[in-house]
């Protein structure tokens, strides 16, 4: 192994003063209550700091600039989301929350609709969001330790980081301490920018590296600078520039939509096929195929009838089209072939290989018999038309936007900050502060990913995995090995520090909250209510080593799909689920528990379930061992192909998810009337009026009045 | 005698005015930032070829997302938090004169 000593240095430093400050204010600050009030003694600006320190992931780290290189324009959607979520939050949801004095959604959820089970139900969702959100802070953690460590498998990385990580919060450090995650801004907003500003000194700014991709057009003046080629597998430069790029287009480019039936019985004739119609049998596992006699006894047709029949039952004719050429070919088959019907068609497809001949399923009715080795001459598919293309491409960028801008605002993290401020005017000052320090901060990922196609575009070869492009904050300060020596590995090093400082924030606070969910809600509520403190101890060390064990695990999976596109997922999650709930709650006052959890329970589930069908279709895509693991997939491929429309609503759920959730909290709240909790008109009162008026007290007393 | 015009907090009328003002206020602000959100894919769409053009080196297009997008949200966001308290104000002041005016009418 060949490790560079700057950039282990500059990692394991990170590593150390993390998990030293954790344990040093963690010993400062010992009951859950300083965990919130921590704020209170610090300034706007250090939790605003802290705020956003907790904020940017992996994701945003290393993701977008990963995304950026391999997508190009359509992946910028993602960090301007990222920041400007949080307007949504300000606008809608924030004041209201902060005023009722909920500190976590289960604990809104429950406030709001006096239903300690609408709590429970609630928290579901916090593991959910909180495991998608996970998992690609672990590719973050597999990609970096796989970086400083050539040669170490990515699993490895996984576990490593992991269980550090895991066993650090369970022993009580990271408790999301303010001055923890304020310093762990700085940190990544320090690794993010210096790197950009010495790259940009040396090889050119943003603009000017934006301007190289002019190269194909002949017309535009020689850029400035000499761009490394770009290897096949790297999108062109004219759709990696546009909008409606790879990202977006994806589904819609495999897409094979069928030929029109005239128009194919037309070329099948013109190309000189023989046609014979057979009334298709039916065919199911169930039957053998002694219901239908030897095969071996008839004649030639019936290889070809009995197959077709197999493979297009329901249909009540099927055409076969056999190529001019090889009409005598078709008889020959073994005889006397006695074969289960669960092995039938795999059988005859084997009986076709070793005799040369290939069968090519055009359709429901139209099946061609070619020599095996000649090109599919007649196809019964064909693209979508550009425009098509660009419609659907459209489609996707909305629903993209709807997911981040929304899921933002119901990420189950991120509102707990809201209230370590002293009033609610500085709350909102936070927010002001949040927002630019993160737009800010997302000025600088996408110049990696621009300037990382101009002078590292290997790893465009390598597009999923270790190998590929969600390791480009790391790796690009390197090219200035060969100019300036050390100052490459120092600022590698660097971005190192910075992707460490991100996961490992990230993950921690997720282990946090979802560990609190389960140690606090499932096992303190919900199985063991009469614990004892001791009990509940052990029971929070004992789901922190289980979520941290999950985590890890679902890590190992997802090597070949990009950090970004997963930290989208959850977003999508969050939006279907914990937005509505949120939005809903705050602003429609017949809202009733089971309307809101019917409506966030179908739009987060359907998000949920919609998401993780592309993954799994992704991964059966992936050439490595994921690939094998989950072939069975396959095949929903060739159904998205056939449905691209589908394919994007599933991979982008929030366009259909978010307003089918809104609109079943709507109906079902509607049609449950009579359940709107008695004295709504105080609650709405607490969530709408200026704390400075003191309901919040008044509301208190009368609740405990009862 | 009950003043008509003194804000009860409690009152039905009170609450309706809170919601709807703040509703207001935030759908103005969201209209203007979706204006802005959900038009850009509709001009790359339509007019591919002006959002193309060359500004500084980067396409008009990249430039307004990848970095003229967080300014105007954050010029949305400081006139929200501004208009915001002011509105809390005026209905802290509204209901606290309505006090005084009731209690010097007892």
């Amino acid at each position: 192994m060949n490790i560079d000593p700057y950039i282990l240095a500059f990692s394991a430093i990170t590593v150390i003063a993390t998990i030293w400050m954790g344990f040093w204010a963690a010993r400062r600050s010992k009951t859950a209550s300083d965990f919130f009030v921590a704020g209170r003694s610090v300034s706007v600006g250090w939790n605003a700091s802290a705020i956003s320190g907790e904020y940017l992931s992996a994701a945003s780290f290393m993701g977008i600039a990963g995304m950026v290189m391999s997508s190009g324009y359509d992946a910028l959607w993602y960090p301007v989301c990222y920041a400007c979520g949080y307007l949504f939050l300000l606008l809608f949801i924030a004041g209201p929350l902060r005023r009722f004095g909920a500190y976590t959604i289960p604990d809104f959820a429950e406030g709001r609709y006096d239903s300690p089970l609408f709590r429970k139900i609630a928290v579901i969702f916090v593991l959910f969001i909180g495991f998608f959100y996970t998992m690609p802070q672990m590719k973050g953690a597999g990609v970096t330790l796989a970086y400083i460590f050539p040669g170490l498998p990515y699993q490895a990385g996984v576990v490593l980081v992991g269980a550090v990580i895991t066993l650090n919060v369970a022993l009580g450090g990271m408790k999301g301490i303010t001055l923890v995650q304020a310093f762990q801004y700085w940190l990544k907003m320090f690794a993010i920018s210096v790197p950009v500003f010495v790259l940009m000194a040396v090889y050119g700014d943003y603009g000017k590296q934006l301007n190289a991709t002019q190269s194909s057009n002949p017309a535009a003046e020689p850029a400035a600078l000499t761009r490394k080629p770009l290897p096949e597998k790297a999108p062109k430069d004219e759709t990696w520039l546009s909008p409606f790029g790879p990202l977006t287009t994806k589904a819609a480019k495999a897409a094979k939509i069928p030929v029109p039936r005239t128009e194919l019985i037309s070329r099948l004739d013109a190309a000189g096929y023989s046609k014979t119609v057979f009334p298709a049998l039916g065919f199911n596992s169930e039957d053998t195929q002694t219901n239908y006699g030897l095969l071996g006894s008839s004649s030639r047709v019936s290889v070809v009838n009995y197959f077709v029949a197999a493979r297009l039952a329901g249909n009540s004719e099927v055409a076969i089209y056999i190529a001019p050429d090889l009409t005598n070919r078709v008889v020959s088959y073994p005889p006397n072939l006695s074969i289960p019907a669960a092995d039938f068609q795999k059988t005859l497809v084997e009986i076709f290989k070793t005799n040369g001949l290939r069968l090519d399923v055009l359709n429901d009715e139209h099946v061609v018999v070619v020599d095996r080795s000649s090109q599919p001459a007649i196809s019964a598919t064909t693209s979508l038309p550009v425009q098509s293309v660009r419609r659907y491409s459209l489609l996707y960028t909305y629903s993209l936007i709807i997911a981040l801008v929304c899921g933002t605002a119901g990420l189950p993290h991120i509102l707990v900050r809201f209230y370590t401020n002293p009033d609610g005017v500085a709350a909102k000052r936070t927010t002001m502060w949040v927002m630019i320090l993160i737009g800010v901060f997302y000025l600088f990922p996408p110049v990696f990913g621009v300037i990382g196609r101009n002078f590292m575009p290997d790893l465009y070869n390598g597009l999923s995995g270790v190998k590929g492009t969600d390791g480009i904050v790391l790796k690009l300060p390197t090219i200035l090995h060969e100019r300036f020596g050390a100052l490459g590995s120092i600022l590698s090093g660097i971005t190192c520090a910075g992707a460490f400082a991100a996961f490992m924030s990230t993950f921690s606070g997720l282990l946090v909250s979802m560990t609190g969910a389960l140690a606090h809600d499932v096992y303190g509520r919900m199985l063991k209510p009469k614990s004892t403190p001791d009990q509940r101890l052990r029971a929070f060390k004992v789901a922190t080593v289980l979520i941290g064990g999950i985590a890890i695990v679902l890590g190992c999976f997802v090597e070949p799909l990009e950090i970004n596109f997963m930290v989208g997922q959850a977003f999508a999650i969050a939006a279907a689920s914990y937005f509505p709930l949120l939005f809903m709650s705050v602003w429609k006052r017949g809202m009733t528990m089971p309307g809101a959890a019917t409506g966030m329970l179908t739009g987060g589930l359907c998000a949920l379930f919609s998401v993780t069908l592309t993954n799994f279709s992704n991964l059966a895509l992936d050439k490595g061992p994921m690939g094998k693991i989950f072939s069975g997939f396959a095949p929903l491929n060739d159904y998205w192909a056939h449905h691209p429309l589908l394919r994007i609503l599933c991979e982008q759920p929030a366009i259909w998810a978010v307003p089918l959730a809104i609109g079943l909290m709507a109906i079902v709240s509607n049609l449950t009337r009579d359940r709107v909790p008695p004295d709504i008109r105080m609650k709405m009162l607490v969530l709408h009026a200026p704390e400075k008026l003191g309901l919040k007290q008044e509301y208190i007393q009368e609740h405990h009045g009862h | 005698m009950a003043m008509p015009e003194k804000p009860d907090m409690h009152s039905e009328k009170f609450l309706h005015s809170l919601m709807r003002r703040q509703l207001r206020l935030s759908i103005t602000c969201a209209s203007a930032f979706l204006v802005v959100l959900l038009g850009l894919p509709l001009a790359n769409y339509f007019f591919p070829e002006f959002m193309a053009a060359r500004v500084l080196g980067f396409t008009l297009t990249w430039f307004l997302l990848g970095i003229g997008f967080c300014p105007v949200v954050w010029l949305i966001s400081s006139y929200f938090i501004r208009r915001s308290i002011a509105l809390e104000e005026a209905e802290v002041r509204e209901v606290v004169e309505g006090d005084k005016r009731g209690a010097g009418d007892e």
